[in-house]
């Protein structure tokens, strides 16, 4: 290492110092340079966790224990492990990917939307690194504020409907969370999380602990039927906005999960997962119908968001199904790492959605699907695109998209064969609602004038697309590199989940 | 046993791919004809390789089953890309290249001066990749990448030209009901990990026979064999990929895509999947009879109803399109027989005689300037001689004229479905033999119609339409060789032991070996004494009369019979019976679930609701303008300190 800085820490503290920094340099030739230098190198950096990284092991790596409030016994306790590396190159690479889009797009304000967006990115991986429940804590609530701050300042006409009803979700959740974390320390004794896997509990001590947690992450997630804030909240955020939103925001929720409820309250868990699956299999068909009716580009693509996050959820809970029915629990390896690699892959595709509704707003500005049509005849690159985008939307082997769907529909067969069968309509419903966006947008004649003075993607557009296509294409051609990593952490969770604290 | 050689395998698969990519990336920077160069080197370096491969494996006894790396691990789970080479592997090769190498030539002429030449050929060599992947795989995974990457490129192809509103609504049309049939599919691949533990194909046939004892609980209280189960589910992709009936609607609207590709996926190769597939799966079949039942069927009904919708077609390529349904349909009555190596047979044959007549269709399309009603053909005949010849080798063919390619597999079908005992057979044997008759005439109504008769074109510029370039005639003549001498290698193909290392039939259902065959000019003889001969013969000959000397029949026949008419136009009610019920269903629903869950109950009553009664809404609303956001960060650490206040102190 160039910096005798321990990589966790310098990955959380650049971007949030490099915002601080172009914050005070102001609006002016340099801010976006700095910005993207700023994302560049916490990419670059960031990679030194995956390089670096022990995939023997399910013990948390990197660790980094300083005490922060010696008196309350909270540390700056920071690890990570096979889920959470992943998310935290998503949300490095996200950020890199946000501050290109904006290049020429946001012209208001521009330091502070840079800044913004390099703070909370600083503020998320904090999140996926932190080992104390008050770190955690505090860095889960403090990423919402760059987040308000995006749709409220450069958000669309509705935008503080969409932030107070985002507020009010999150909040809500919030309250439960804090409690039942505070609840764990003061059984436990302690602030590690790690510690908090290993307390006893009683079943009824679990199950309120499991559903505080359950309301929580479900909010994020998020889960049916506390899902409404996601579309509203994308359709007034700028395009970066809705990007992060989707490809990490989402996935604190699910990580939530992973790292909380399934393993401090494995036998809550196990009780209430019909009530999860539930909740999940409803996401994947009710919101499948629902995404297809959408006459919001946006708004589709974030129900279309909730669908996909439905396979998160269920994979992560019908493991206890598998375990029932059968010995060898490959199936719950399977349904685990399926429902990870759907959060890694919708983090790409999403965010690639998103940056081609983008691509149209900035030049039309309308989201109205009926406003479209025709648009391959004046942007044929940008019509590829799409069309492959929507294809790996719709989980087209080949691409990242099907990967984890495969999985958590191949695992959750195995759980019970009515969660599979309704877990594979959104083999349809994907398809009838991604196609069918992309035939009345891109396909036809040009329907209007201003679909025909539309100008093809330029350079920057370009690149930045052909990355994501790149990358959805490997992961999908090639998942092994990305679940190498998290097999020893699934086994580690699975072992946790299997084994009663009663 | 000889292992065929791994490199030169993989050479075999990515020539295509290579060859697509070059053209489809940089089509318009290296201009047409190297686009098409390319492709058509890549496709022609994987028929050399096929035909070396068929060698290697029939005569030399070489085979090939293993991995090429690991796609991914889970638990003790690992799902590989890998290649299984048999002689159903071999025989598919050489089928699929040589089609494909004659399509992509054929393009030269068809897509002379379209402007999405590069792209054109760009997408039938992605094809032809996938349709390789789909049939060399050794596992369920990579079948299920070829299975929906072959529909992928239909789709894109369907709706080639995408101005075209009817392409680009056939083209989702043909993706979604494709999908229906993967649905199915998919859950049927999820049965076989979970009954078999593993997706690889030899693994899961050698496992079969445990599973064919285990049974499953749909419902509460019922017992399903798991194999049955599984294999119908994945029948059902069969039946989406393969175009049967329900899911048959695809195939049809699928004619709005330029016509090589009709000839290439949409009647050789890739609607042939589901018919590889089952005969792939033939371990897992023979073990459960209730799903052959199911299988011969849906195909009966396929061959025979489908065959009468092709009576009434307009459209040259419709009724080529609803020929290839019927005969799709005669495939799978034949894997539901247990007469795969009949069903394949009939697959490579057809692949041949409907490809041939596809491209004829192609050729007098472009001499009529793209004209398709039959109404404004006729008398092509003098002006398009090798196109005419062709076109009555491949319509010999396929009504099986004895000694014409279709005969044969044809004949083959019959006689195994007649000697079937399993449930369903006696259905099955009426389909497959009025649909000789069937055949025959609508095969004739349109050769005559086109080729005979009065010359009903209207002329362009006072020029009279004429053969088409030797791009365009010479495949079709390529083709017609297979499609008259093909036939002649029943004897090993169908009643020898061509397939015995890929294709296991149970004792007990081995229709084939009941059969009294005694060398192909036995067969050939004993075909001009048998009803489908003599039923061909009469379709033909009522074509000739109906359309040829009385043409008045038709019309007075279409007139007392107005209501059958009716009911053949609308295709017996499926297209309509799917967008009312299914697609309009579907938004019905979506709509209902949105306006009345999400927006009426979720955030009507319950979130704002909740938030009017504590009535934080008018305050916070307020607060956005003095800056709530401070005030929520002082709240949470305000907050914060009190709880642990009063927990930790």
């Amino acid at each position: 290492m160039m910096f005798d800085i321990p990589l966790l820490s310098l990955v959380i503290w650049l971007p949030i110092l490099g915002g601080i920094a172009v914050l005070l340099n102001g609006d002016n030739v340099f801010t976006r340079p700095l910005s993207l230098i700023v994302s560049i190198a916490t990419l670059y950096f960031s990679f030194g966790l995956y390089t670096g990284f022990d995939n023997a092991t399910h013990e948390m790596q990197f660790v980094e224990h300083l005490p922060w409030i010696a008196t309350y016994g909270i540390h700056y306790s920071l690890g990570i492990d096979g889920f959470s590396m992943p998310l935290i190159i998503l949300t490095t690479f996200s950020t890199i990917v946000v501050v290109i889009a904006a290049w020429e797009v946001i012209q208001d304000r521009i330091s502070q939307y840079m800044a913004a967006f390099l703070i909370m990115s600083g503020l998320m991986i904090a999140v996926f690194a932190a080992l104390d429940v008050i770190l955690f804590y505090v860095f889960f609530e403090a990423m919402l504020i760059p987040l308000f701050l995006v749709i409220g300042i450069w958000g669309g006409p509705n935008r503080v409907y969409a932030t107070i009803k985002f507020f009010l979700y999150t909040f809500f959740g919030s309250v439960f969370l804090l409690i039942a974390l505070l609840y764990l320390r003061y059984v436990s004794g302690s602030f590690a999380i790690l510690d908090f896997h290993t307390v006893a509990l009683t079943l009824q001590e679990q199950i309120w602990l499991f559903l505080a947690f359950l309301i929580a992450f479900a909010v994020k997630v998020p889960m049916w039927p506390v899902h409404t804030w996601l579309p509203d909240a994308h359709v007034e955020a700028p395009t970066g906005g809705s990007v992060i939103l989707a490809a990490i925001t989402l996935k604190i929720g699910g990580y939530g999960l992973l790292r909380f409820a399934l393993p401090i309250t494995p036998d809550a868990a196990m009780t209430l997962d019909w009530f999860v699956i539930a909740l999940s299999l409803t996401a994947i068909v009710y919101i499948g119908f629902v995404a297809l009716v959408q006459a919001d580009l946006k708004k589709l693509i974030a129900y279309s968001s909730i669908a996909h996050m439905g396979f998160v959820t269920l994979g992560l809970f019908v493991v206890f199904g598998i375990f029932e029915n059968s010995a060898t629990g490959s199936g719950a390896v399977l349904a685990v790492e399926g429902a990870m690699v759907q959060m890694v892959s919708h983090g790409f595709i999403a965010a690639a959605m998103f940056l081609c509704v983008g691509v149209l707003y900035d030049r039309m500005h309308t989201r109205e699907i009926s406003a479209y049509g025709g648009v391959i005849n004046t942007m044929p690159l940008f019509a590829g695109f799409s069309v492959f985008f929507a294809m790996a939307n719709a989980g087209l082997p080949g691409t990242s998209g099907f990967v984890g769907e495969f999985m958590v529909i191949l695992a959750s067969f195995q759980a019970n064969f009515w969660y599979a069968f309704l877990a594979a309509t959104t083999l349809i419903l994907g398809a009838a609602y991604s196609l069918w966006m992309v035939k009345r947008v891109v396909f036809g004649e040009v329907s209007n004038d201003n679909v025909a003075a539309l100008e093809d993607l330029n350079q920057r557009e370009f690149w930045l697309l052909t990355v994501l296509a790149l990358i959805v294409l490997i992961i999908g051609l090639w998942p092994a590199p990305l679940i190498d990593v998290m097999h020893s952490s699934v086994e580690h969770l699975l072992t946790q989940v299997s084994q009663s604290k009663l | 046993m000889e292992v065929l050689n791994e490199n030169l395998l993989l050479t075999l698969v990515l020539a295509p791919l290579f060859g697509s990519v070059i053209a489809g990336l940089f089509g318009k920077k290296i201009g047409e004809k190297a686009s098409h160069t390319v492709t058509i080197l890549g496709v022609a370096v994987a028929f050399i390789l096929s035909v070396w491969v068929f060698k290697q494996v029939i005569f030399d006894g070489a085979s090939y089953n293993d991995r090429v790396y690991q796609w991914l691990q889970a638990g003790s789970l690992s799902i590989e890309v890998g290649f299984m080479v048999d002689s159903l592997t071999a025989m598919m090769l050489v089928v699929v290249t040589f089609v494909s190498l004659m399509v992509h030539i054929y393009t030269i002429g068809y897509m002379q001066g379209d402007d999405g030449y590069s792209r054109f050929f760009s997408y039938i060599s992605l094809f032809t990749f996938s349709m390789l992947m789909l049939v060399m795989a050794n596992n369920f995974m990579q079948l299920f990448f070829g299975w929906e990457a072959v529909g992928l490129v239909s789709y894109l192809l369907i709706g080639f030209w995408s101005k075209k509103p009817t392409a680009i609504y056939a083209s989702l049309k043909a993706f979604l009901v494709n999908r229906v049939g993967d649905f199915g599919f998919l859950l049927g691949i999820a049965g076989v990990l979970m009954y078999a533990g593993s997706l690889d194909y030899l693994e899961v046939f050698a496992q079969s026979r445990v599973t064919a004892t285990q049974s499953m609980s749909i419902w509460p209280g019922s017992e399903w064999s798991a194999i049955t189960v599984i294999c119908i589910l994945l029948f059902i992709g069969a039946m989406g990929k393969s175009a049967q009936v329900p899911l048959h609607v695809w195939l049809p609207d699928s004619m709005e895509g330029p016509t090589p590709i009709s000839a290439l996926i949409h009647a050789a190769t890739m609607v042939t999947a589901g018919i590889f597939m089952v005969a792939r799966m033939s371990p897992m079949f023979e073990l459960s009879e209730a799903a052959l039942s199911f299988v011969m069927v849906i195909g009966a009904i396929t061959a025979l109803f489908m065959g009468f919708l092709g009576l009434i077609q307009n459209d040259i390529k419709r009724v080529i399109a609803y020929s290839t349904l019927s005969q799709l349909g005669y495939m799978t009555v034949a894997l539901g027989a247990s007469a795969y190596a009949a069903g394949i047979f009939h697959l490579m044959t057809h692949a041949f005689f409907k490809a041939l007549l596809f491209l004829g269709a192609g050729s007098v399309i472009m001499a009529l300037h793209h004209e398709q009603d039959i109404r404004k053909m006729g008398g092509l005949k003098k002006y398009m001689p090798i196109t005419y010849w062709t076109g009555l080798i491949g319509s010999l063919a396929l009504i099986g004229f004895p000694g014409f390619a279709g005969f044969f597999s044809k004949d083959a079908i019959i006689e195994a479905v007649h000697a079937s005992t399993i449930a369903g057979s006696d259905f099955a044997y009426f389909a497959v033999l009025s649909g000789v008759f069937i055949t025959a005439l609508y095969s004739f109504r349109l050769f005559f119609i086109v080729f005979h008769g009065e010359e009903r074109f209207e002329q362009h510029d006072g020029h009279m339409p004429h053969e088409s370039p030797k791009v365009v005639t010479v495949p079709l003549v390529l083709l017609a060789i297979p499609s008259v001498l093909a036939g002649f290698l029943i004897g090993p193909m169908v009643f020898g032991h061509f397939f015995a290392d890929a294709i296991y039939v149970s004792s007990e259902h081995d229709v084939l070996s009941q059969l009294n065959y005694h060398g192909v000019l036995g067969f050939l003889m004993h075909g001009f004494v048998a009803p489908p001969f003599w039923l061909a013969m009469a379709g033909l000959g009522t074509a000739y009369y109906f359309y040829m000397v009385n043409p008045s029949i038709p019309a007075k026949l279409h007139q007392s019979f107005n209501w059958l008419y009716r009911v053949m136009e609308n295709k017996y009610g499926f297209d309509r019976f799917n967008e009312v019920v299914f697609a309009g269903g579907a938004r019905a629903i979506g709509r209902v679930l949105w306006k009345a869950g999400d927006l009426a109950v979720i955030d009507g009553v319950v979130v704002n609701g909740a938030a009017k009664t504590i009535g934080l809404v008018s305050k916070t609303v307020r607060r956005v303008q003095s800056g709530y956001l401070y005030a929520y960060a002082f709240a949470m650490i305000v907050g914060l300190l009190v709880l642990l206040k009063y927990f930790v102190a």
